[in-house]
Formats: C-alpha cells, structure tokens, sequence
C-alpha cells in the first residue's frame, strides 16, 4: 500500500485530499505544517507528497529541499498544491525538486491520475 | 657683559628669524600655509609695537609722565571702528590689487600718478627718521648691555645687524613679483617678534615690580613720596587732557595709515573674517605690553636717580644694576625684536610704494621698456625693489649716523604719526564720500604736510642749528603768530597737539574746498563709486567695465607675457575669457580684458603705472560720466535679472523635485496595487479549491454515506460564506482607503456603542465557553463618531480575541477609561499573544507571517490554531479609528493574552 504525506494549513482542503487519496488505496498522513509534515516524512518513509507552498513553521519549498537532500527520503515523489500561480513560482517549485506542480484551484480528477501516474512508474 | 658676546646673540636671534622665515615659506609652497589663522594675523598687527614701544613709553613715561598711554589707548578705542574702515579698505584693496597706502590714494583718485608720488614721498620723508630711530634703540641697547660706547665705521655693530636685516627684507619681503602675494616668511617671523618683544618686555616688568619692588602697590606709594615725581605722574590741570585727545587721534589714525601698518593689516590679509578676532586680540596685546610701563618707569626713577641712566634704557640697564644679565639680554633681544619686526615691515612697504608709484612710472611709458619681451621684466621690477631696499636701509642708517641719534625715540616716532595722519581725509573721505576729488585730496595733502613739516620738522632743523633759535622764540621775521610750535597764537597745546591740530585743520579744509569747487574727473568719479560702494559692486567688478577703448589682443598678452611669461599670461587671458564667455580669437580685446589685464598688472607695478602701461596698448576714447553710471546701473540691473533668473530656476528644481516625488509616490501606490491584488487573488484560491474540491467529490461519488455528503456541504457552505466576507472587506476597505467614505459624525456615547458590540459577540464567546466582562469607568463619554463603524470595530477585536482564546479557560475583559482629552477602550485577553515584531504588522492588509523571515524560524503569531480571518479586520479597523482622529495599538507578549487599545478624543462640550 502507498504511504502518502499531505500538507496544507487549510483544514477543509485537508478533508478532501485525504478523502481522494483514501479512496484510491493510499495509506494517508495528514500534517497541518511543514515541520510537522517532515517528521511524519521521517517516520514513515512515503512514496508521494502532496505538499502547499505557504505553510507556517517550514514552507513547501524548504520542505521538498529537505526531502530530497536525504537519500532514504528523496525517493518519494512531490506534488506542491499551490495558489500561488506565476511562472516563478512553479519554476521555485521544480528547482527545489518537484515532480509536479499544480496551481489551487486544481481538478481532482487530474491530481489522482498524476499522483497514480507518478507513484506507479 | 663683551661686546661680542652680544653681537653674537644679536646675529644668532636673526638667523632664528632667517629659519623661521624659510620653513614657513617651504611648508607654504607644499600647501601647508601657517599663517592663515586670525591669531597669526593679530600678532602680526602688533608689529605695531616698535622699539619705540619698548624702550621709548618708559623713557617718555619717566619724562613726561602718563600722556604716552595715550598712543595704546587710541588703537584700543578706534578697534571697533575697524569693522567699518579697515573691513572695507581690505576688500576695496583685494578687488583693485592695491599694496600699499600711496598705491591706495593714487587709486582712488583717478589713479592718479601725482597723488602716487606726493603719497610715497611723505611717507618715505615721514618714515626714514622713524626707521633710523629704530636702529638707535638697537644700538643703544647694544651698548647699554656691552657696556661699551658705539664705535662708528666697520665697528659699528649696529651696521651688521642692519647688514642682517637688510638681507632678510631683500629675501622674504621682496621675492615675489607679484606685491599682493602674501609674504608668509615675513609675516610668521613678525609673529614671533611679536611673542618675544611681549614675553621680554613682560620679564623684565615682573622682575622690577615684583623682585626689586613689593608689587605695583609698594611703587606707587614710594613714588607717591616723592613730590617731583608725584607731580609727573599725575594728570595735571591744564592743557594734558587735550593733548590726550590729539595723541590718542593720531596713533588711532597711525594704526592704520602707518605703511607697516597697512601692509600687515591689509595687503598680508588673508581673510577679512580675521578682522574679527584682532579686533579685540590687538588691544589686548596693547594692554599687556604696556601694562609694566608706569611700574618699569617709576621703579626706574627710584632706583636709578642720582645715576647718569636715561629712561629709554631703563629696560636694559635696571636688570643690569642688580645682576640679572641674562634678563638684561632678554630685554635686549626683546628690543631688537621690536625693532627688527618694524624696520622689515616698513622698508618692505616703502620700497613697494616707491617702485609702484615713483619709479615704474618713471620708466613703464617708455617705449624702449616696452620693446623687452620674454620674462625679463619681472625680473627687473623685483630687482629695482631690492635696489629701493638697500636704498632706504642706507638712508636710514645715514640719518642715524649723522642726525637721528640727538633725538629720544618717541618724539621722532610721533612726528612720523603725525606725517602718515594726513593720509586721513583722502583715504576716509575716499570711501566714504564720492564727491571727494583728486584736486581736493592733492591740496589737502599737500597743506597738511606743509604744516606738518613747518611746526614738527623745521623746530628739529633749529635745535639741530640749521636754523636760527630766533624762529622759535619770536617766529620768522618778528611775526609771533607764525611761530612754528605755537602757529596762529595757539599756545594751549603743546607743540605736537598743535601741529597736529593744524595740520589736519588745513588738510580737511583743502580736501573739502578742492572737492566742492573743482570738477572729477571721469575715472576719479569711476574710481570713487567703486570705492564708497565697494560691498555693492565687489561681486562682480569685472563687469563694471573702467575702459573704453580699443586695443589688439595681441598687443595686451605680449604685455602681460613681459611680466609673467608667455605660458602664464596666456593662460590668464583664456581663463578670463571662458570665465566671461568672450569670444578668445576677437582681433580687439573686449574692454573687460583691458580692465583685467589692468587690474592683474597693478598687483605687479601698482595701479598708476598699470593704467600707464595699458593705456600705451590702447586707443582711450573718453568715457562720458553717464556712461559710466550706465554701465554700473546695467551692472546692478544685471545682477538683478540674474537674481530674478536664479530664483526662476530653483522654484523650477522644486517643482521638479516635487514631480518626481509624486511620480514616485504613484509608482509605490501602484507597486501597491499590484501587491493587494496578487494577495486578493490568492486569498480567493483558498476556498474556491475547496469549494471546487468538494464539489468534485460530491459529483464523482453520488454514493457517499449521509454524514460525509453532510460535512462536504457544510464545507462549501463555509468556504462560500468566508468568499464573501473576504469579498466585502476588500470593498469595505477600497471604500475607506480611498477617501469616498467620510464617516458620518455624531456625538455618541462610548458605553452605548460598547454595550451594543458586546451582545452581537456575547453569543460568539458563549459558543467557545469563553469568559467576556465589561468595565465601563466612562460610560459617558461623547465622542464623535460613525456608531456602525465604531461598533464594527469594537466587535472585530472582541471576536479576534475570542478567536485565539482557549475554549473554556478563555477570559477576556473589555474596560472604558477617560485620560485627559481621550477616550480609551482596552480589549484584553489570556490568549496565546503576539510576539512583538509584528505588533504593527498585524494591522497590515493581508499579513502573512508565513511570508515574514521570523515566521520562517517557527515563532508562533496567532496562526497556530488557524481560525484564519480574511486578514483584514485589523486594517480595516485601524482605518477606522484613524478617520476619527484616534489611534489604536497592541500590548502583548507570546503566551501572555494581547490588549488592543483604541484611544478616541472627547468630545469637548462647548
């Protein structure tokens, strides 16, 4: 079973995302910052996150950077949900090593089909 | 003490003078000028105090008694004048490249080359006695301390010194062509004789007071003892208080008029500020030299009667008596000083005088003098000014050798006052009157000096038995109101009050007469506005155009080449030129060059012989007296315009100033702009994705059990309702932001607004279990204000706090107080507080700590719990209080609860 990470300061977002992920056959761990996030990291070793960008304590950048520094971790692949919108701001998002990038408000059905595209390769 | 001894001390002391001359002039040229300092310029002023101060007002105290004091009182009591006389003569003198007194008068009236040599030649027939006095007092001085009488010929020590001296004036008083240029050699080595003539004069005058007396008091009383000497130090019934108006006159004007005087005070000036400071330095100098006098002449008298001493050494010979050599010697140099410090001065200023205004005329008109070129010329004019020196040294010592000595030292210092006191109505009338003319000055010159030499110098001729002694007795030919010390019968003064009294008489009377009843001369009445109106027309003097005429520009920078070499003058010219825009290939030169080359050349040959030499080149038209007004009046208008066009262009510089800054306001306002929206923008994201979220969810899985269906509407309900307050809160704050909305002001009471607030929250606060009390200390407190917006204020902040209560063991107190002309309302709660960097922060429009660097670190800020407002309510709070005039702010420490604080002015009851 796919361990899956989610991270967002926004509880209702939280609700739907781990209802998503739940029903497609993830194990899911919900952190409401980043520092909270990269404990449950640490501890569970996932194969995705789902990550936002503005958290308090540790953002989603910092976060990813982290992830992927550590070699027991950087396996895990990253998908940052984020309102923020512009071309730099994904740009961040890739350079600190996302595999995906998906601007709020996104489309459900887009992110299960990635997030299973990308945990299955 | 030997002979040789003293001799050698004596050269030993002017090669201190050569060196300290020499180093000054060395740091001068590497930029490092010393003597550019008021206290420098002060006691270069007391070179003032000759050897006639130092020996002579002892000698003359001991004789005559108090009335000496009388020649440091005048400079004393005229020094606050100075400020309006020697200020103005300064920048008169800077602007036209005057050097010295004769130069000065020449200048004035019409550059007139007569005034010029009548100036020199009393000044030079006034001052040779003054100069020769003082090489008396040196060897006096030498042979009261060798204990040797004078030998004369090439035993004469007095000659090696004068040798020395003579030496040292060719060398710093006359090394440069320029005569403006500052002789800083000179100037420093004056300001060190001036410190050591003090220093001397004051040994010497604590060793009798104190040593060989028991203070000025023990003195006073001794002398008071003995009735001859009483009588001679006390002001006697009768003519002295006069006599002491007459004295104190002519050393005021002295002061001043004396060439040595006006060379330090005017030409060696460095900064007309300096003024300032010597105007009380130089008196206080005065005070102290002369504050030994009565002591030293008393004390002299006492100890030395019965002894064949005169007065004038006493300063010497007392140390001497009672076996102090050494400050015998001290007293010695201290008179050297004295002497040395006036003799350099003075024949450098009168060698000046007579190469720029006797000599170079003489020569400059000549054609064959014209014909030299290259750099040769200057070389002549420093040389013939080397030769003057000698000249006047020789002379000096001739007359000393031969006449000088019969005579004590002040007698002869005052008939030299009394000659440089006629200058007096030309200069002063010269810049203050503009009607003075040159026919006026030439008269009263030359009747002052008619009187002057007929009752001072014609008695010296008799006592010499030139002249019968019947002159005197019964005057020239039996007439007795011609007699020279009592001219006219005026016998109440004594003989030099009385000369001085009639010769000033007549020179003011022939000043005025010639002034009033001949006409002036075009270039005098020119000369004469520059002069009176100096501080008007200093600026731009250049401009205010004294030829008229035509010359080759060829012609004038081959003239100028002959003084200061082809690479300099041609500098010059273009420098001036570009400085004036003037075309710098016009075939004629543009009559402001001719005034320019003029005016560089009269630094060199003085102003007479300048106008000479220019005039030589150029073709003078004669300039009409209306055209000369004319070019002054264009001048002023100018100057005017230019004020009007400066004033134009700086209120231009503001506005432009003030455009950018709008612009630049404009450009933040915008910046602004687009930062709200991109936040607004953001800020919409969040619950439209999970609004769109949910919704998804709700669609692609119809068959969700009852309660999750339930929790996923209730979220879109949610997030839906928090679009729209986020929505009206950015309207609600556009509005106030931008000035549309006035707040519509009544008197209310705070309590009643307050109460109202309180029961919309009450049912917020019961929800979380959440403690909420009222203090109402000023319940009736009127404000002016919008109730709805005020209350809307007070319920944002008690909802804030209920927000980041703890449910349950939440508290929160809200209280009225009435302070001085305010209200305030304190919103106080126990919850989790703020860290007080973002205690202004938080009244931000949308402030996100994530964004803020401490954020990052972790510091909580009221986020931990996220019940996240629109992150508005406090902005639009603080809008709120700031459009009724109040303020509001936060105390709070993380952990500790928070109190905000609104503070509103009362309404006053009127």
């Amino acid at each position: 079973m796919p361990k899956v990470v989610i991270a967002d300061d926004e509880p209702n977002i939280l609700l739907s995302l781990e209802f998503l992920m739940k029903k497609e056959g993830y194990q899911v761990f919900i952190a409401r910052d980043g520092l909270e996030a990269f404990e449950l990291i640490q501890q569970e070793k996932p194969d995705l996150l789902l990550l936002d960008i503005m958290m308090p304590g540790l953002d989603g950048y910092e976060l990813c950077r982290l992830v992927k520094s550590r070699d027991e971790l950087k396996h895990a692949k990253v998908i940052f949900l984020s309102a923020k919108s512009k071309t730099v701001d994904k740009q961040k998002g890739y350079d600190a090593g996302a595999d995906l990038y998906l601007p709020k408000p996104f489309s459900t059905r887009e992110l299960v089909a990635k997030a299973n595209e990308l945990t299955a390769a | 003490m030997s002979s040789l001894t003293v001799l050698v001390c004596s050269l030993l002391y002017l090669c201190t003078l050569f060196l300290i001359a020499y180093w000054v002039e060395k740091r001068s040229r590497a930029g490092k000028s010393l003597v550019n300092s008021p206290y420098v310029y002060a006691l270069s002023l007391a070179v003032y105090c000759s050897a006639w101060t130092f020996y002579g007002s002892v000698g003359r105290a001991a004789s005559a008694g108090i009335e000496v004091m009388a020649i440091y009182i005048g400079p004393t009591l005229s020094a606050p004048l100075w400020w309006i006389v020697l200020r103005k003569i300064i920048r008169i003198c800077k602007v036209q490249r005057i050097t010295s007194i004769a130069d000065f008068v020449s200048a004035r009236y019409g550059k007139s080359r007569t005034l010029g040599v009548l100036a020199t030649l009393i000044c030079v027939g006034g001052l040779i006695p003054y100069i020769s006095i003082q090489l008396k007092a040196v060897g006096d001085g030498f042979r009261l301390l060798s204990g040797q009488t004078i030998s004369g010929g090439i035993g004469d020590q007095t000659l090696y010194i004068t040798l020395m001296l003579v030496l040292f004036t060719i060398l710093f008083g006359a090394r440069k062509l320029e005569a403006t240029e500052r002789r800083e050699g000179m100037i420093a080595a004056i300001v060190f004789e001036s410190v050591v003539k003090l220093v001397a004069f004051l040994a010497v005058g604590i060793f009798v007071t104190f040593w060989l007396f028991d203070g000025p008091a023990d003195i006073f009383g001794r002398v008071a003892a003995v009735p001859e000497l009483q009588q001679r130090f006390v002001l006697r019934p009768g003519h002295t208080a006069t006599d002491w108006f007459w004295y104190s006159l002519l050393s005021m004007l002295a002061i001043v008029l004396l060439p040595r005087q006006f060379q330090v005070a005017v030409v060696e000036n460095v900064d007309e500020k300096h003024l300032d400071k010597a105007m009380w330095l130089l008196p206080l100098y005065l005070f102290l030299i002369t504050l030994f006098v009565l002591p030293l002449a008393m004390g002299g008298q006492l100890l030395m009667s019965g002894l064949p001493a005169e007065a004038d050494g006493y300063v010497v010979s007392v140390p001497l008596k009672f076996g102090q050599p050494g400050l015998a010697l001290l007293a010695y140099l201290g008179g050297l000083s004295a002497a040395t410090g006036m003799i350099i001065v003075e024949t450098t200023a009168l060698s000046l005088m007579l190469t720029n205004n006797v000599i170079l005329p003489a020569f400059v008109g000549k054609a064959n003098w014209q014909n030299r070129s290259g750099n040769s010329l200057s070389g002549v004019v420093i040389n013939i000014r080397r030769v003057t020196i000698l000249g006047l040294f020789l002379l000096s010592y001739l007359y000393y050798r031969t006449v000088g000595y019969q005579y004590p030292l002040v007698s002869v210092g005052l008939i030299s006052f009394a000659a440089v006191a006629q200058f007096a109505p030309a200069v002063i009338g010269g810049i203050f009157w503009k009607r003075g003319t040159y026919t006026g000055a030439l008269l009263g010159l030359i009747a002052g000096t008619a009187v002057w030499f007929y009752t001072l110098i014609v008695p010296t001729l008799v006592t010499a038995g030139l002249l019968p002694e019947t002159l005197l007795t019964t005057g020239p030919w039996e007439m007795g109101w011609l007699k020279p010390q009592a001219l006219f019968g005026l016998t109440t003064l004594d003989p030099l009050s009385q000369s001085v009294f009639w010769s000033l008489f007549f020179n003011i009377a022939a000043y005025f007469w010639g002034s009033l009843n001949y006409a002036q001369s075009t270039r005098d009445y020119n000369q004469a506005v520059l002069f009176v109106d100096i501080f008007r027309y200093a600026r731009n003097y250049d401009s205010a155009i004294v030829w008229k005429g035509r010359a080759l520009s060829k012609d004038l920078q081959s003239l100028l080449a002959s003084f200061f070499g082809d690479e300099q003058a041609k500098r010059a010219l273009q420098r001036y030129k570009q400085r004036n825009q003037l075309s710098e290939n016009a075939r004629y030169a543009d009559p402001r060059v001719l005034t320019f080359v003029e005016k560089l050349l009269s630094g060199v040959v003085g102003t007479a012989s300048a106008r000479i030499l220019v005039a030589s080149i150029g073709q003078e038209e004669p300039i009409k007296v209306d055209e000369v007004i004319e070019i002054l009046k264009t001048t002023q208008e100018l100057k005017t315009v230019n004020k009007d066009l400066k004033r134009k262009s700086s209120d231009l510089e503001h506005l432009t100033q003030q455009l950018s800054e709008a612009n630049e306001r404009l450009r933040l306002a915008d910046q602004q702009k687009d930062e709200f929206l991109s936040t607004v923008t953001h800020e919409v994201r969040t619950p439209i994705t999970s609004i769109r979220a949910v919704s998804e969810i709700l669609y692609d899985n119809p068959d969700l059990d009852d309660a999750t269906r339930r929790q996923f509407l209730g979220t879109v309900i949610k997030e839906t309702e928090r679009l729209t307050r986020l929505i009206n809160q950015v309207l609600d704050l556009e509005r106030l932001e931008s000035g549309r909305y006035k707040p519509e002001l009544e008197p209310i009471r705070i309590g009643e607004v307050l109460d109202d607030a309180v029961e919309s929250v009450s049912r917020l606060a019961d929800e979380k279990a959440v403690q909420l009390t009222v203090t109402s200390l000023c319940r009736d407190a009127l404000v002016q204000g919008d109730r709805d917006r005020l209350m809307q204020v007070l319920i944002n902040l008690m909802a804030n706090a209920i927000k980041f209560c703890d449910a349950s063991v939440g508290k929160i107190h809200v209280e009225t107080l009435c302070r001085d002309e305010n209200v305030l309302v304190k919103v106080t709660d126990n919850g989790i507080g703020i860290d007080p960097i973002y205690h202004e922060l938080i009244f931000d429009k949308f402030f996100q700590t994530q964004e803020h660097p401490a954020a990052a670190s972790g510091t909580l800020v009221r986020t931990a719990a996220k019940p996240k407002g629109s992150g508005l309510g406090l902005a639009i709070s603080r809008k709120i209080i700031e459009l009724h005039r109040g303020t509001i702010h936060v105390d709070s420490q993380p952990g500790a609860g928070a109190t905000f604080t609104i503070q509103l002015p009362l309404l006053t009851q009127s």
